[in-house]
């Protein structure tokens, strides 16, 4: 029965890490956000741009950009879908979003924002603007190998593989580490 | 015996699988010629490839991104994305699925001529495109 019982706690807690972003001597820490993948997300938006965490940006925002309209012309770009698709991806990123998140950075954004702003671009969220203000304009918008602060992973080396944004992660390109 | 059989049948069916990334040109265009289109004129196509339409005081074409040497790699014209050889003798994976040339066709054909293209245009297109 003991041996049932630790058995039983050892899955739990292998379980837990493997949810977890990362880990703490085995205490799981959510402390990015939560690297979440989906393949009809994948396949639809990566086409053209990294396809963005759910929990960087708060439901309601992530519906107004998966409305029909506004894909028309997604920030000059269409980026029309078939309605299923629009439909079932809205569905994922809406689940997903940093409203019910316990990732620490879903959480620092969705405190940052204020009730009734609806962001459409994750670089307009206070957050992510305040975290990147000491950034020299030249290394983002003037650096030919970064171009603009949408490029998540130009900078974050550990973004797309586990939702980590930490300053000792960064790298900015055709420049070097960064820190603040 | 029985066993071996089965195992055949079930390799056969992963190596079909597999190799289903055959070109849909051929089948979208009898698709759409079954819903009017005519023939279709490759040339034809070629022109409407070349053909600038002035959005918000800028020429756009499909080869504005696309170039025109269809076997080498484009970039958008706005965001700089590089966009693999649109030739499927180059990139063996262009019109593998239906439902991407649909959707690329119906969010291309809006952003530079502004309104969808007809299956007439669609048609001529896709064979200007086959030759490549």
């Amino acid at each position: 029965m003991t041996r049932f019982i630790l058995v039983l706690i050892m899955s739990v807690f292998i379980a837990q890490n493997v949810y977890a972003a990362d880990n703490f001597l085995g205490v799981p820490r959510f402390k990015g956000v939560e690297p979440i993948k989906n393949a009809l997300y994948q396949a639809n938006c990566a086409e053209c741009h990294f396809a963005y965490f759910p929990g960087l940006l708060p439901a309601r925002s992530w519906r107004d950009l998966m409305a029909p309209k506004s894909l028309e012309n997604h920030f000059g770009d269409n980026a029309e879908l078939d309605e299923m698709d629009r439909r079932m991806i809205t569905n994922f990123l809406v689940n997903n979003a940093a409203d019910d998140s316990h990732y620490k950075r879903s959480i620092k954004i969705r405190r940052s924002i204020a009730d009734g702003d609806v962001p459409v671009r994750i670089t307009k969220v206070p957050y992510i603007k305040r975290k990147h203000s000491e950034i020299p304009d030249r290394l983002i918008r003037g650096n030919p190998k970064v171009r603009s602060l949408s490029y998540c992973l130009n900078c974050h080396t550990q973004a797309a593989s586990k939702g980590v944004f930490d300053d000792d992660t960064v790298f900015i390109k055709g420049y070097g580490e960064w820190d603040d | 015996m029985r066993l071996n059989q089965f195992i055949i049948v079930c390799l056969c069916c992963l190596f079909m699988a597999n190799t289903a990334s055959a070109n849909v040109i051929p089948e979208m265009v009898e698709g759409f010629q079954a819903q009017g289109a005519s023939v279709g004129d490759a040339d034809a196509g070629e022109a409407l490839w070349k053909k600038k339409f002035m959005v918000e005081g800028k020429a756009r074409s499909c080869q504005s991104c696309h170039t025109l040497d269809l076997t080498k790699a484009g970039s958008h014209i706005r965001t700089g994305k590089i966009i693999e050889p649109m030739a499927p003798s180059v990139t063996l994976t262009r019109f593998s699925e239906v439902k991407k040339v649909h959707k690329w066709f119906r969010r291309n054909c809006k952003w530079v001529l502004s309104r969808e293209c007809s299956i007439q245009e669609k048609v001529d297109i896709l064979l200007f495109l086959q030759k490549q």
